[in-house]
């Protein structure tokens, strides 16, 4: 029944003292949450409020609490590799764990901390600006973050189970192949990303249809907010980019798993096949992931400049063709494969076509700014940061696409010095601004600005000091993925300032883990529900929304609907009176999303290990949910005008005491 | 700055960082003015001491915009003329990687004409509109549209990813690997085979082979045929010019020139399994007639590949430098084949 196990080590990792060190802290951490949950009898508040909600406000904060967790995971991962890195011919880590730790460090950090920090973000905000109650499908949103939730926990466990994948994070074949890799790290990393690849592929059609049909009366697409906008541009892409991950991702298990091969060295497979599918979807991942950053720029830019977003419709139009065009890229990710001259010119000028309306949309948050008044709170920092950061990546990403120097540049650290500059400057400060941003609006309180600005410069300096010194060392030769190198290269200094710079990066995350614990025990209570003075629909209720968000539906007139229902308050004139209050129609808390996903997981996890005792009835688990959830037919209910009328009440008197 | 015992004063203070002697650079010496104190009930002292102190730091700070900001773009421009001298991209050594490296300097220069000037206007933009109550700048919070400047903003990056493109456009079909090099001699071949994890080269024309390490004669051009049998690799020698990807079943060809004599630095690129990172190689260029010595050389060591020897040598498996006095005629035809179902192998490039 153990299939493929001869002993206990095939299963646990062990002889590893580091690993050994993470296995009992996590039995460790498990014992003290199931004590503490007993002790204080939690259990039935987390499984009613949080595993079976359907709300997307406690939807986008499971997103965001997990994608904390992963980026600590993940940035354990790149300390661990700059540590192995600082010297020369270091001994600290060897091949092996080396080559795993910078595999799972990209997994976690694109797919399991940006994307749903991105998902987070999205249910906390999108639904308040566009003046809805929910998301379109509640019930298939809680599912797709149980599903992102066990897809990366069966990815994460296989550090202590049976081994971490060990061929780069995107498993180029052959290399990812039986062959090559026969343990079942390979089968984590496809199932791990497969379950929760799902999970977004829903998501996707989610926001779509959210952002289509469920906008507040009078929003017409070009009155959106900026954000909204990039979120259905993400969105768009997700639904065309995802399925060939799925498919690109089953067709490698099918060879390793049915023997097939699509692309194995023999019997006619061809591993460039697969290069040229998963860059098919890795490329518009990228402006997948830093789309929805521009948004919350443009959010943050405004609000923060007390200024109307210069040029909205070339706003709209940059981003909608930067999510075209992101689908026309993919070879320039190997202009080395030797496809010739005219394939590699296409994919070069389509590549730098795309610096063209990126270019467009950095003038356009300059010339918010200009003319405004800029007060320099949290976001506002990171979004400031965030234009010379980019403006530097985007200029490298152009040396990149031009064909004939990328031969120079390719798989050397100056690639990596711009793909980090990118996603950090671009992803990584653009969702931190957001964090910041809706922080107050998703529990009433904002975080702590003083520890929030150390925690700014020591990430930013970091930064810099970090990557900086890589570009350098990828002129001088250096290619990544190198485990070890000889002091003779001369590649030492450069090396160990970047380690330097990783460390004040992590101490900048220290300081945002002490700043969210700082501010949970010693916040103020913002009792106004619009913390910033912001300009649309979230902040003209509540914070933290109610559950049903919006007592009534607003009536949308212009882009910046809030900001100008506050200046019209301001010049004294009278706003059309609400309209009566009506029963809230509102979705069920279902436990299916969260059973069905552990039956995913049981699912993935039967497949890795090839145990069908395991996988069949899991997959039996799964289709029973499915059935399930089809004849449910008591899924819905009705707020009472009554109780809304408690809660708009009850808002009203917290505001009425502090103004 | 003189320091009597007993009194409050201020010192020079020096640091001496030497953390990188090691590697030999310079130690680098911080310094800063500290202030020593002995007498703490002395208040009239205390607060004439924090008024020099006051005094010492606005000239400093004087003295630091005076000179500082010109030492720094002087720091920088000694280190990037550093870079250029000792980075190996930087320093080509052949004609493709001179090329090469041209094209960076312009595409870096064109860049920096539109990134340089929109980075000064975004400091001086969050500066001139910050928030406060004094702030004379002008402040229209409804201005959010102007057809001329949009116009202007989509028309610069326009222009120079057109200028970029059009430069790009001409170098991808002048540097296209495949394409032979201007010479009157001809070409050196040299087939070069990724293993796991070692470089197998063979010269066809002279009979012999070697691992991990190459000798080429300099000023003639030298046409790599490069295939894979293990998980794709990239071969890249920098100092001569780009890489191309190793693939199984798949004949590449790069063409590379070594200008002058030298030792270069050579590596497999893409990761490719555990030992990975053991797949460098020493490139020597020598003047023909030391490069027909070392051939002879070679000719001469007792050790000749056979098939079974290169099965063996395919395990995976990382390998010292080897050479030898000879190898199976078609071994890279017969490897490149091994891969191929039913129909000729792919020639790309050709």
């Amino acid at each position: 029944m153990w299939g493929n196990l001869e002993s206990f080590s095939d299963f646990f990792v062990t002889g590893d003292p580091m690993i050994l060190g993470a296995q009992v802290s996590i039995a460790l951490a498990m014992i003290a949450i199931v004590f503490v949950l007993t002790v204080f009898k939690k259990w039935g508040w987390l499984w009613r409020e949080w595993l079976t909600t359907v709300d997307h406000k406690r939807v986008g904060i499971m997103y965001i609490i997990a994608s904390i967790l992963m980026l600590f995971r993940g940035g354990v991962d790149a300390l661990l590799m700059r540590l192995q890195l600082a010297m020369p011919d270091s001994e600290f880590l060897h091949a092996e764990h080396y080559n795993q730790i910078f595999t799972t460090h990209g997994v976690i950090m694109i797919l399991f901390m940006a994307m749903p920090l991105m998902f987070g973000l999205f249910n906390i905000a999108v639904p308040l600006q566009i003046g809805a109650r929910d998301v379109a499908y509640p019930f298939l949103n809680a599912l797709s973050f149980w599903l992102f939730f066990f897809g990366a926990m069966l990815f994460n466990v296989s550090f202590i189970i049976g081994g971490s994948p060990d061929a780069g994070w995107l498993a180029y074949p052959p290399l990812s192949e039986l062959a090559h890799n026969p343990g079942v790290g390979q089968n984590f990393y496809i199932w791990g990303i497969q379950i929760s690849g799902i999970g977004s592929l829903a998501t996707g059609i989610n926001f779509v249809v959210t952002i289509l049909k469920m906008r507040a009366p009078g929003m017409k697409l070009m009155k959106m907010p900026m954000f909204t906008w990039s979120v259905l541009s993400s969105c768009l892409m997700i639904l065309f980019a995802f399925p060939i991950l799925t498919v690109t991702m089953a067709l490698l298990f099918l060879d390793r798993f049915l023997g097939a091969h699509f692309f194995t060295l023999d019997a006619g497979g061809n591993p460039m096949m697969y290069i040229n599918m998963i860059w098919m979807w890795g490329h518009p991942e990228v402006y997948i992931v830093v789309v929805p950053a521009f948004g919350i720029f443009s959010e943050v830019v405004a609000t923060f400049s007390r200024k109307k977003l210069f040029g909205y419709s070339s706003m709209v139009f940059a981003m909608i063709s930067i999510a075209v065009m992101s689908f026309f890229t993919w070879a320039h990710h190997f202009f080395t494969m030797g496809s010739g001259a005219d394939v590699n010119a296409f994919f070069a000028v389509s590549t730098m076509i795309i610096a063209i309306p990126t270019g467009v949309k950095i003038f356009n948050w300059l010339f918010t700014m200009f003319r405004g008044r800029i007060r320099f709170t949290t976001p506002m920092l990171w979004t400031i940061a965030f234009i010379p950061c980019f403006i530097v990546g985007g200029m490298t990403g152009v040396m990149l696409a031009v064909a004939p120097a990328d031969f120079q540049f390719h798989n050397s650290y100056f690639l990596i010095a711009h793909f980090h500059q990118v996603l950090i400057g671009g992803v990584a400060f653009g969702y931190f601004a957001g964090l910041y941003y809706w922080w107050p609006k998703m529990f009433g309180f904002a975080l702590n600005e003083r520890l929030g600005k150390w925690a700014f410069w020591f990430w930013n300096i970091g930064f810099y000091v970090c990557f900086m010194p890589q570009y350098f060392l990828g002129l001088d030769g250096m290619t990544r993925r190198l485990y070890t190198y000889d002091f003779d290269m001369g590649w030492g200094p450069l090396n160990m300032i970047s380690t330097v710079g990783g460390f004040l990066m992590g101490v900048g995350f220290l300081f945002q883990v002490w700043q969210i614990a700082h501010s949970i025990k010693f916040h103020k209570r913002d009792t106004t529900g619009d913390f910033w003075d912001g300009r649309t629909l979230e902040w003209s209720i509540p914070s933290p929304a109610p559950l049903y968000n919006f007592a009534t539906d607003p009536q949308v007139k212009d882009v910046d609907d809030w900001w100008e229902t506050k200046q019209k308050l301001a010049r004294g004139e009278k706003l059309p009176p609400k309209p009566a209050l009506e029963p809230i129609h509102m979705p069920k808390n279902s436990a299916i999303p969260f059973i069905m996903s552990i039956f995913w997981f049981g699912l993935g996890f039967g497949l890795v290990w090839d145990w069908l005792w395991m996988a069949i009835p899991s997959f039996i688990g799964v289709a029973a949910c499915m059935i399930a959830r089809s004849f449910t037919y008591d899924d819905d209910y009705y707020i009472p005008v009554d109780e809304i009328k408690r809660t708009e009440e009850a808002a009203a008197a917290l505001k009425g005491a502090t103004t | 700055m003189s320091c009597l015992s007993g009194e409050n004063c201020f010192t020079e203070k020096r640091i001496k960082i030497d953390v990188f002697a090691n590697w030999g650079l310079k130690p680098m010496t911080f310094c800063y003015v500290g202030f020593t104190e002995k007498n703490n009930s002395d208040k009239t002292s205390r607060t004439e001491a924090f008024g020099r102190m006051r005094e010492m730091k606005t000239t400093m700070r004087r003295k630091l915009t005076k000179y500082a900001a010109p030492l720094l773009i002087m720091l920088m421009m000694v280190m990037l003329s550093g870079c250029s001298t000792n980075m190996m991209v930087l320093d080509p050594k052949g004609p493709v990687g001179a090329d090469q490296r041209d094209l960076i300097y312009i595409v870096t220069i064109l860049c920096a004409i539109i990134m340089v000037p929109v980075i000064l206007l975004t400091a001086w933009i969050v500066w001139r509109y910050r928030d406060t109550k004094d702030n004379k700048a002008k402040y229209m919070p409804t201005w959010s549209h102007s057809a001329l400047a949009e116009t202007i903003w989509w028309g610069i990056p326009i222009i120079i990813i057109g200028i970029i493109g059009v430069f790009t456009v001409k170098y991808t079909y002048a540097l296209e690997p495949s394409k032979p090099l201007d010479s009157d001699k001809k070409p050196l071949v040299i087939e070069a085979t990724s293993l796991d994890w070692k470089w197998l080269f063979t010269y066809p024309e002279q009979d012999i082979a070697t691992v991990n390490y190459l000798y080429i004669p300099e000023d003639r051009p030298i046409e790599f045929h490069l295939t894979s049998d293990a998980p794709m690799n990239s071969f890249w020698i920098p100092q001569l010019g780009g890489q191309i990807y190793t693939m199984s079943g798949m004949s590449m060809k790069l063409n590379l020139q070594a200008d002058e004599p030298g030792v270069y630095y050579g590596s497999g690129a893409n990761f490719s399994g555990e030992h990975f990172a053991d797949m460098r190689f020493e490139v020597t260029a020598t003047s023909d007639e030391e490069f027909n010595q070392w051939v002879d050389k070679i000719k001469a060591v007792p050790d000749a590949l056979t098939l079974e020897g290169y099965e063996k040598l395919a395990e995976p498996a990382s390998s010292p430098v080897q050479s030898f006095n000879s190898f199976p005629e078609g071994l890279f035809n017969k490897i490149v084949n091994k891969y191929v179902v039913d129909k000729p192998a792919h020639h790309h490039g050709e």
